[in-house]
C-alpha cells in the first residue's frame, strides 16, 4: 500500500534530511535579519549624521557583547570609527551579509534539489516496482503509454515539491515573520497595515485557486489520455492504413487537443487573474505606507530612516508571502497529482514481494507431479474460461492439449505459469500450491512460449538470452574512478530504496548453475542448438551473410572471409561455374555490373557517391571529363533514351510496361523526349551541363546482359577502366571516406559478408544462377568452418522496435528458441507457432522433441495445439472444448475408445 | 546477343510473325534472356505456370511422366514456343521440359504476355491460329493412334 498523503510520504522517507535542512534554514535567519537592519543604521548613522554631530566624532563598530542577568559579557570591544569610515565599514558589512545570505540560499537550494530528486527517484522506482508485481489480468485495462506518461511526466513536479515540502514554508514563513517583526518594531501601525493586507491575501487567493486545482486535475487526466491515444495510434498504425481511418484519428486527436486547449486556456485566465489580484493587494500596502508613513514622518512621529527601513523591509515581505501562497498552491496541486498517480498504482491483489524475492541459493528443480485440481478460471466479466479441470503431469512426460481457441486449452497452459489465477481449485507442484511458489522457480525452471511474443528492441542474441537474465551471476569488480562511481551508485540506491543490482554485471545464468554460467562458448553452443531446434538457424545464417563486419575490431574474421573468398573462387573454377559468376578484377570491365559501378568500383559510404547523387557529384563529373567519358556517355545516353522512347511511343502513358524501365524514371520520359528533340535540332551543345548529365546518368545503371541494347563496346570498356583508375588515384582526401573500393585481396568494410565472399556479380540471364552460387557459397563456408561465426554475426542483427524487422514466423520461432534455451524442467508452449502452416509446425515440433530428448534432464512438455494430427507424438493427449477437458489418455487408448480425440482427428 | 538480334529471331517465331518490328522490340525488351545448361529443367510437370519460353537456340525435350518413368514425347528447337498453355488457361504444367543442349531462351512472364495480347489483338489471333493448328495436328495424331489401336486389338 502506497502512502496516499504526500506530506506524510515525504516526511516518512526524508525525515533526517528535512530536519537537517530546517536547521540550516534557522541558521541563516540571523544574518538575514541583520541585513534588514543595516540600511537603517547606514542611513541614520553616517549618512544623516546621527551620533556624528561633532567634528571628528567616533562611534563603536562591531561591538559584540551580551548582557546576562545584568552583567555585560564583552566578546569584542569593537572599533572606534569616524563618520566616513563608519559608512564604508557598515556598507562593507552589508555586502558581506548579502554574500552570506546568498551562499546560504545556494546551499539550501542545492540541498533541496537533491532531496527532491531523490524522492522523485524513489517514487518512480516504487511505481515500476509495483508495476512489475501487478497481476497479469490488470494489464488488460492498462495502456502502456499512459503508464509511461505517469511515471515519466506526472510525478516530476511531485519530486520538485518534495524538496520544498517543509523547508519552503519554514524559510519563507521565517522570512515573512522576520520582516513583519521588523516592521512592527519600527512602527506598530505600519505593521498592522501590512498584517491586514497579508491576511486579505491569504484568505482571498486560495479561494480563487480552488478552481485551478480542479482544472489542473483535468489537465493531467486529459494529457495522460492523449499519451494513451498516441500510443494506440503508433501500435495500431497498420489498422489505420488498411481501414482508412486516418481522418477519424485526426478528428479524435483534434477534439482532445481542443479540450486540452480549453482547459489550459481557462487555467491561464484564472491563474493570471489571481496573479493580478495578488499583485494589486501587494502594491496597495506600499501605497498605504507612503501615505500613512509619510504622514507620520511629517508629523515627526517616525523618523525618515525608520520609514526607509520599513519600506525596504516591506519590499522583502511580499516575496516570501507570495511564495508561501505559491507553496500552498503547489502543495494542493501535487497532492492531487500524487493521489491521481497512486490511485492507478494501488491495486488489489498485487503480487506479494516475497514471490519475487531473489533466491539465496540455487533454485531447486521443479517438483513433480503437477496436479491440476478442480481448476476453474473466469475472466473479469465473469465468463468461465476453464471449468473444473483435472490433470496430472508427471516428470518427463509430454502432454498435448488439443483444442481450438476458446477450448480452454490456452487458459489451462497459461494458468500453470500463473498468467491466469485460479478462481477456484488449485494447481500444485509436488504438493506446493502455485500461489506460494516464487517467481524464481517458475521463471527459471519453466520454459514458456506463446504465439504473441513481445520483443524489446535489441539484437537477436539479446532477445534469446533475455530468458536467462534472472540475476547477476558474477559481480563485476571496479577499480579506480569506476569503483568510486559504483560506490556512489550504491549509496544513492540505498538512500532511494532502488535496486542495487549491477546492470553491467554478468547476468547469464545457464542451467541454473552459477558455476557453468558466464558468456563464452557454452552459450554459443547452446544458442546454435536451440536455433536449430526452433528452425531459425537458416534465417540467422542469412542475416549473418547480409551483416557487415568491421575488420579493425574483428581482423581475424575478415581474414577468414578473405580466405573463404579464395576458396570460393577455386570452387567456382572447379565446378565450371565461372559462367554463373563474374568476379571483380580491377583490370577488367565487369560486364555484369552497371557502368556506374564499373566506374566507382567500390561501395559508396554515405550519400556522397550514392547512385541518386552520382551525376551531381563534382568530383565524379571531373573524372568523366578527364577520361573523355563525358561525350561518349552522352552519346550512349542519347541512344538509350532514343531506343526507350521508341519502344514505348505506341503505349498509353500509364501502361504497366513502363515499370520495366529500370534505368529511367518513367514519368520523366516526356522530359527526355524534349531534351532529345532540342539536341537534334540545335546540336548537343545546346543542352546545359545539367541537362547533358540527365542523359549521361541513364547509362550509370545500364547493364549490357540485362538491357541488351549493345551500348557497351570495347572502346567504352577501355575508357571506363581509365575512368576507374583516375577516379581512384585522384580521389581527394576529403572524399576518401565516402567509398570503399573493391579489391580481390582486401576486405571491403562497407560491403556485406556475402558481397565480400563473392567480390563479384552473379551473371544475369542464367537459369538458377543465384541459387547455385548460394549453394556453393554455403558449402564453402561450412568447409572453412565459418558457419558458426556467420551465425554469431547474424545474432548481432538488430531486430527493430518490437522485433518488427523480423517476420511474424521468425518472431515466433525466436520465442520458442527462448523457451528452450533455459533447459527447463517443464516446457509450456501455448500455440507457439501459430503463424506457421501445419507442415512447418510438425517439422519444428519433431525437431523440438528430438532436442528435448537429448537433454540430460528431460523436461515435461505441455504443448497446446489446434490440429489433432500434431498431437500424435506425445505421451499423453488431452482433448478440450468449451472450457472443459473432454478426455485424457494415451493416444492408443483414446483411439481405441473412439471418443473425442477420434472425432477431432477425423475433422 | 543484342536486342535487335532477338527481335529478328522473334520475327521468325510463327506466333509473333504478324507483329510490327516495334511491337517485337517491346516484347524483347520486356522479356528476360535466360540461358539453361544441358540437363537443366525449365519447369516440372504440375508446377504452376508463370512464364513461357521462346527458344532462341538449342534444343529442349518435353517429358511426360508415365507410370513413374520419364518419357520424352517431343523435342523442340529454334523458334519454338514452350509453356504457353499453362499461362493462357491457368492450368498446371502439362509436361516437364528439360534443356537437351545448351539452351538460349527468351522468358516471357505471364503478366507480360497477357498484356501484350490485350494490347495487340492481331497477336491473339495469331496465337489462336498456332494453337488451332496444334490442335488439328494432335487430333490427327489421336485418330491415327486410335485406328492403330483398333487394328492391334482386332
Amino acid at each position: 500500500m502506497l502512502e496516499r498523503n504526500i506530506l506524510k510520504f515525504t516526511w516518512m522517507y526524508s525525515r533526517p534530511a528535512q530536519i537537517f535542512i530546517l536547521f540550516i534554514v534557522l541558521l541563516s535567519m540571523p544574518t538575514y535579519f541583520m541585513s534588514l537592519d543595516l540600511p537603517k543604521q547606514i542611513v541614520n548613522g553616517p549618512i544623516l549624521g546621527q551620533g556624528f554631530e561633532t567634528a571628528g566624532a567616533e562611534q563603536t563598530f562591531m561591538k559584540l557583547s551580551w548582557t546576562i542577568s545584568g552583567e555585560e559579557w564583552v566578546l569584542f570591544s569593537g572599533l572606534q570609527l569616524e563618520r566616513l569610515n563608519m559608512l564604508f565599514a557598515l556598507s562593507g558589512t552589508f555586502l558581506t551579509l548579502i554574500i552570506i545570505n546568498g551562499l546560504f540560499k545556494f546551499y539550501i537550494n542545492t540541498y533541496k534539489g537533491r532531496l527532491g530528486e531523490r524522492m522523485l527517484r524513489r517514487i518512480r522506482y516504487s511505481l515500476i516496482d509495483r508495476l512489475l508485481r501487478f497481476p497479469v489480468r490488470a494489464f488488460r485495462r492498462i495502456k502502456s503509454s499512459e503508464m509511461a506518461s505517469m511515471v515519466k511526466d506526472e510525478v516530476e513536479p511531485i519530486g520538485g515539491f518534495m524538496g520544498d515540502a517543509f523547508v519552503s514554508p519554514l524559510m519563507l514563513g521565517g522570512q515573512a515573520i522576520t520582516a513583519m517583526t521588523f516592521i512592527m518594531v519600527q512602527n506598530v501601525y505600519l505593521g498592522l497595515i501590512a498584517l491586514f493586507m497579508i491576511g486579505v491575501q491569504f484568505i482571498i487567493i486560495p479561494r480563487m485557486r480552488r478552481h485551478l486545482i480542479r482544472l489542473g486535475k483535468e489537465r493531467q487526466i486529459t494529457a495522460r489520455k492523449l499519451a494513451g491515444r498516441v500510443g494506440e495510434i503508433v501500435d495500431g498504425i497498420t489498422h489505420v492504413h488498411v481501414n482508412d481511418t486516418s481522418h477519424y484519428e485526426r478528428a479524435d486527436i483534434s477534439s482532445r487537443l481542443a479540450r486540452i486547449f480549453y482547459i489550459r486556456y481557462e487555467l491561464f485566465q484564472r491563474k493570471f487573474f489571481t496573479k493580478f489580484l495578488n499583485n494589486l493587494l501587494a502594491q496597495i500596502t506600499p501605497f498605504l505606507f507612503y501615505v500613512v508613513g509619510g504622514y507620520f514622518a511629517l508629523q515627526g512621529k517616525i523618523d525618515v530612516g525608520q520609514l526607509v527601513a520599513v519600506i525596504a523591509a516591506y519590499k522583502d515581505l511580499p516575496a516570501p508571502i507570495k511564495e508561501l501562497i505559491d507553496w500552498d498552491q503547489r502543495r494542493l496541486d501535487v497532492e492531487v497529482k500524487y493521489a491521481q498517480v497512486v490511485e492507478q498504482f494501488d491495486i488489489e491483489d498485487i503480487l506479494d514481494e516475497k514471490l519475487q524475492a531473489l533466491p539465496d541459493e540455487v533454485v531447486p528443480p521443479l517438483a513433480f507431479p503437477i496436479e491440476v485440481n478442480n481448476l476453474t478460471v473466469t475472466d473479469d466479466t465473469g465468463t468461465t474460461l476453464l471449468s473444473r479441470a483435472r490433470l496430472t503431469i508427471t516428470a518427463g512426460t509430454s502432454l498435448a492439449l488439443v483444442g481450438q481457441s476458446n477450448s480452454g486449452a490456452d487458459v489451462l497452459a497459461d494458468t500453470i505459469v500463473r498468467l491466469y489465477l485460479p478462481d477456484s481449485g488449485s494447481v500444485s507442484f509436488g504438493g506446493a500450491d502455485l500461489m506460494d511458489i516464487g517467481e524464481s522457480v517458475i521463471g527459471r525452471r519453466v520454459g514458456y512460449a506463446a504465439g504473441d511474443i513481445f520483443l524489446p528492441q535489441g539484437s537477436l542474441r539479446d532477445s534469446l538470452l533475455y530468458a536467462l537474465k534472472h540475476q547477476p551471476v558474477e559481480e563485476r569488480t571496479y577499480e579506480g574512478p569506476d569503483a568510486l562511481s559504483r560506490q556512489r551508485f550504491l549509496n544513492e540506491a540505498e538512500i532511494t530504496a532502488n535496486s542495487k543490482l549491477d546492470i553491467d554485471a554478468d547476468w547469464l545464468l545457464i542451467d541454473n548453475n552459477p558455476e557453468a554460467s558466464g558468456e563464452g562458448m557454452v552459450i554459443h553452443k547452446r544458442l546454435v542448438e536451440v536455433l536449430c531446434a526452433a528452425g531459425l538457424e537458416d534465417d540467422v545464417f542469412n542475416l549473418g551473410l547480409r551483416g557487415k563486419v568491421d575488420p579493425d575490431t574483428n581482423p581475424h574474421f575478415a581474414d577468414k572471409i578473405l580466405a573463404a573468398r579464395h576458396a570460393l573462387r577455386s570452387h567456382i573454377d572447379e565446378e565450371k561455374m565461372s559462367e554463373l559468376v563474374e568476379l571483380f578484377d580491377p583490370e577488367q570491365f565487369a560486364v555484369q555490373a552497371t557502368i556506374g559501378e564499373n566506374l566507382l568500383f567500390g561501395t559508396p559510404v554515405g550519400d556522397e557517391f550514392a547512385a541518386q547523387n552520382l551525376a551531381q557529384n563534382e568530383y565524379f563529373r571531373s573524372v568523366l571529363r578527364d577520361a573523355g567519358l563525358e561525350d561518349m556517355l552522352l552519346a550512349k545516353g542519347v541512344e538509350l533514351a532514343e531506343t526507350t522512347i521508341g519502344l514505348f511511343q505506341d503505349l498509353p502513358p500509364d501502361h504497366e510496361f513502363f515499370n520495366q524501365i529500370t534505368f529511367m524514371d518513367a514519368e520523366r520520359l516526356p522530359e527526355y523526349a524534349g531534351l532529345l528533340k532540342r539536341a537534334k535540332q540545335a546540336g548537343e551543345t545546346a543542352l546545359t551541363l545539367d541537362e547533358r548529365y540527365m542523359l549521361i546518368e541513364l547509362t550509370f545503371s545500364y547493364v549490357e546482359p540485362r538491357h541488351r541494347m549493345g551500348l557497351v563496346d570495347e572502346e567504352l570498356q577501355d575508357r571506363v577502366l581509365d575512368g576507374r583508375n583516375r577516379f581512384k588515384s585522384g580521389l581527394p582526401e576529403t572524399l576518401a571516406g565516402s567509398i570503399s573500393f573493391y579489391d580481390p585481396e582486401t576486405y571491403n568494410v562497407a560491403a556485406s559478408v556475402q558481397d565480400n565472399l563473392l567480390m563479384g556479380r552473379v551473371a544475369h540471364g542464367i537459369a538458377r544462377a543465384p541459387q547455385r552460387v548460394f549453394e556453393v557459397m554455403s558449402a564453402t563456408l561450412k568447409e572453412m568452418q565459418l558457419r558458426d561465426e556467420i551465425l554469431d554475426l547474424g545474432l548481432e542483427f538488430d531486430i527493430g522496435s518490437a522485433g518488427k524487422r523480423l517476420s511474424s514466423v521468425q518472431r515466433q520461432k525466436l520465442g520458442l528458441a527462448r523457451a528452450l534455451i533455459k533447459q527447463p524442467d517443464l516446457l509450456v508452449l501455448n500455440r507457439p507457432l501459430s503463424a506457421l502452416d501445419g507442415r512447418q509446425q510438425a517439422a519444428i515440433l519433431s525437431d523440438v522433441m528430438k532436442y528435448v530428448a537429448r537433454q540430460s534432464n528431460k523436461p515435461a512438455i505441455v504443448w497446446v495445439v489446434s490440429d489433432a494430427a500434431l498431437a500424435s507424438d506425445f505421451d499423453e493427449i488431452c482433448v478440450m472444448a468449451g472450457g472443459k477437458i473432454l478426455e485424457t489418455g494415451k493416444r492408443e487408448t483414446l483411439l481405441k475408445s473412439g471418443g473425442a480425440y477420434s472425432k477431432v482427428l477425423a475433422e | 546477343m543484342a536486342l535487335n538480334e532477338e527481335v529478328e529471331m522473334l520475327g521468325n517465331v510463327s506466333l509473333f510473325a504478324g507483329l510490327q518490328p516495334s511491337q517485337l522490340k517491346l516484347l524483347a525488351f520486356t522479356s528476360q534472356r535466360l540461358t539453361f545448361t544441358e540437363g537443366d529443367m525449365l519447369f516440372h510437370q504440375n508446377d504452376s505456370g508463370d512464364a513461357a519460353y521462346v527458344v532462341l537456340c538449342g534444343d529442349a525435350e518435353v517429358i511426360v511422366e508415365i507410370d513413374g518413368s520419364d518419357v520424352v514425347v517431343a523435342t523442340l528447337g529454334k523458334n519454338a514456343i514452350i509453356g504457353e498453355i499453362a499461362i493462357l488457361c491457368d492450368v498446371p504444367r502439362t509436361a516437364s521440359v528439360r534443356a537437351a543442349t545448351r539452351l538460349e531462351t527468351l522468358c516471357i512472364e505471364k503478366e507480360q504476355l497477357l498484356k501484350l495480347l490485350q494490347e495487340f489483338p492481331s497477336m491473339a489471333i495469331d496465337l489462336m491460329k498456332v494453337l488451332a493448328e496444334r490442335l488439328a495436328a494432335t487430333t490427327a495424331d489421336l485418330s491415327a493412334a486410335r485406328s492403330e489401336l483398333n487394328k492391334l486389338s482386332n
